[in-house]
């Protein structure tokens, strides 16, 4: 993963909000990077710092309450240090953003059109209104909205939310940014809707040979369009694998337990849903040692580091993963071949 | 739009008559003799009988409310020979308690409650929903407290107090302004901003107080919304998210309000305008009711019922025109 050609470099990102109980550590030094074209997943329960991350990428987090170190280098500008200014001309641009609900993302006080334009004019000032209309047209085209020249002048609320979620989409490519971070983009949408806008999400970003960042927790959709994945756990990646290698080749027990709870026609035959036990740790007192100890089922093979020693992320097995786990090589990759055979 | 137009106008019709209606039940309804007390103390039998049959009160309830009806669009006669006089259309009457026409007491005044609204709704409105930006602007921090400490004194404090302290403090007591003694701005114009000074900033200052939690709370609560998380994403201006997408969300429930608390003070300010001694429509509907001088009173409720149905109307209308959601096609 690690290579020359990448568009986005985190270094040791983290992400502090002080509350009123304490300083909650949402995420704890992440680095990734990413390619122009490539696709990465972060999948991880909620709480586990998925969304932080995405939006510290934009710097949308609250500023007085989250403390955010570290690097981000977008094109080698590093995003955390950058001047308001700088950042505001990355936002949109440079690095776009397609929210989770369809349905409240959009100004319900402004026509869809405007709000596709307002983007690209925002980034490209005195540009002629009529050349713009015609740019939102065909941007509109782009993802797939029928009758662009009737729906451009209407509200959002007279549009279905997978109609929605592609004028989100066109808001977040007018300015065919390097950058797409998609955050659980089909979340909120029927099943079928999903693939839909998951096809578009692909075909475009072959068009605009864009790096996208797909947040979720849905393997499915991880499956489905991801490169590479991000397993996050707790604010810390617990693996790192191609998307064939998590589905083939698991490195850590929370993706065993993540791959296990995918409901399949097979796993209803046994009349039960597979779960991971227990539930994410409070951020305020992380666990000791390996967040994940106390819901792991392969504790008593770790020598008793797991519970007093944070495991270090490296790379294991033979297909590019790596893993913040103290079970020995051979036993993960065991119980890794095992877990996604189930 | 048009036909929600007109039909929202035909049931502010049908409203405004019936509440006519019923305001007019004053007159069948209270137990005084309307005739009675048109001539005060000294009144003899004959005088008052005089009066009746020329005022019309010897006629059936449903009749007088006829001629009543009928002279607001085509004017009204009273009496007959030397004695007669009338009232043009719009006729809303004749005060015995003033010998006036009701319509006459009313042009006279209605500009000094309109001068009174107009100024403090202008000055509300820019304090209000100012301190309420600054507010939520500053959340938690001492700006925000010292709006919330003004919020609560606007809103617990009554007019009569702040305004009769106001006066004393200013008037009397630092003798900055001479006494309010009201002038036209036409003849006067120096003289009626200072009575009108202390009016204006009495009224929206304690009217300002609500228009500044709803401006902040609603700011507030737009500011959470994905939508203006999107705005951000774009590499949009902090100004121009709080003016398309803050503050136009911000802004839909305090048009509502601010249309009928603006209505409601065309309808006469009694205790501002009683406490620095403005001769508005309020304090001559506090005259009115003192002296039962019912003609004045139905009147003044009517003119009011007018200005609150009218601004309902238009709230409607303004409505759809901020939230495209509830805009009817």
């Amino acid at each position: 993963m690690m290579s020359n050609t990448s568009v986005l470099s985190v270094r040791n990102l983290s992400v502090a909000f002080a509350t009123a109980d304490g300083d909650v550590i949402a995420v704890d030094k992440l680095s990734f990077d990413l390619a122009l074209g490539e696709t990465l997943g972060i999948v991880g329960e909620s709480g586990s710092g998925k969304s932080v991350t995405a939006s510290s990428i934009m710097r949308l987090n609250n500023s007085s309450s989250a403390t955010t170190t570290g690097e981000i280098l977008l094109e080698g500008t590093n995003i955390l240090t950058a001047s308001e200014d700088e950042v505001r001309s990355i936002r949109g641009k440079d690095v776009a953003m397609i929210f989770q609900d369809p349905l409240s993302a959009l100004n319900p006080y402004y026509t869809v059109g405007h709000q596709i334009a307002e983007a690209y004019e925002v980034h490209h000032h005195g540009v002629d209104k009529s050349v713009v209309r015609s740019l939102v047209l065909d941007m509109m085209t782009k993802v797939g909205i029928p009758n662009p020249e009737k729906r451009i002048d209407e509200y959002p609320h007279q549009f279905s939310g997978g109609m929605r979620q592609r004028i989100v989409i066109a808001i977040a490519l007018i300015n065919q940014p390097k950058v797409l971070i998609a955050d659980e983009p089909t979340t909120a949408l029927d099943v079928t809707v999903q693939a839909q806008i998951l096809d578009l999400m692909k075909s475009l970003q072959l068009e605009f040979n864009m790096a996208i960042i797909l947040i979720t927790h849905d393997l499915g959709v991880i499956a489905e369009v991801a490169d590479n994945v991000l397993v996050m756990y707790a604010g810390r990646i617990v693996e790192t694998s191609s998307v064939s290698a998590l589905f083939a080749e698991p490195v850590h027990p929370y993706a065993f337990g993540l791959l296990g709870a995918v409901t399949s026609l097979e796993a209803s035959d046994r009349g039960q849903l597979d779960t991971i036990a227990g539930s994410p740790p409070s951020l305020i007192s992380l666990p000791s040692g390996c967040s994940f100890h106390p819901r792991c089922e392969f504790v008593e093979f770790g020598n008793g580091k797991c519970v007093s020693v944070v495991p270090e992320l490296r790379s294991i097995g033979t297909l590019g993963s790596s893993t913040a786990c103290h079970l020995s090589d051979d036993v993960i990759v065991s119980l890794g071949r095992k877990a996604a055979r189930a | 739009m048009f036909i929600f137009v007109v039909r929202r106008l035909f049931f502010a019709v049908v409203l405004l008559l019936a509440v006519s209606f019923f305001t007019y039940m004053l007159f069948a309804m209270l137990p005084a003799d309307p005739a009675a007390l048109t001539c005060g103390k000294n009144c003899k039998p004959d005088i008052i009988a005089a009066n009746r049959i020329r005022l019309g009160y010897d006629k059936s309830f449903l009749e007088q409310y006829w001629l009543f009806l009928k002279g607001i669009f085509v004017g009204r006669d009273y009496g007959m020979g030397a004695a007669a006089f009338s009232c043009a259309a719009p006729s809303l009457g004749y005060s015995f308690g003033q010998h006036e026409c009701v319509t006459t007491l009313i042009a006279q005044t209605f500009p000094v409650t309109a001068y009174l609204s107009i100024g403090a709704f202008i000055l509300w409105m820019i304090i209000g929903i100012g301190v309420g930006a600054i507010a939520a602007l500053h959340r938690g921090k001492w700006q925000d407290r010292a709006a919330s400490l003004f919020t609560s004194i606007g809103v617990s404090l009554p007019t009569f107090y702040i305004g009769l302290l106001v006066l004393f403090s200013v008037v009397i007591w630092l003798r900055i302004l001479p006494f309010p003694s009201y002038e036209s701005p036409f003849d006067n114009p120096q003289a009626f901003l200072q009575t009108m000074i202390l009016p204006w900033l009495v009224l929206a200052v304690l009217s300002a107080a609500s228009y500044t939690r709803l401006t902040r709370n609603g700011m507030l609560e737009a500011m959470n919304e994905d939508f203006v998380r999107l705005g951000v994403a774009k590499g949009l201006r902090q100004r121009v998210i709080l003016r398309r997408y803050v503050m136009r969300q911000a802004m839909i429930p305090i048009v509502t309000i601010a249309g009928l608390d603006f209505a409601g003070l065309l309808g006469g300010a009694i205790i501002t305008e009683s406490v620095f001694s403005l001769p508005g429509m309020g304090r001559m509907s506090i005259r009115a009711v003192v002296e039962s001088d019912l003609p004045v009173l139905v009147g003044t409720t009517l003119v009011a019922a007018v200005f609150i149905v009218l601004a309902n109307v238009l709230v409607d209308i303004a409505y759809g025109y901020l939230d495209p959601r509830v805009r009817v096609r």
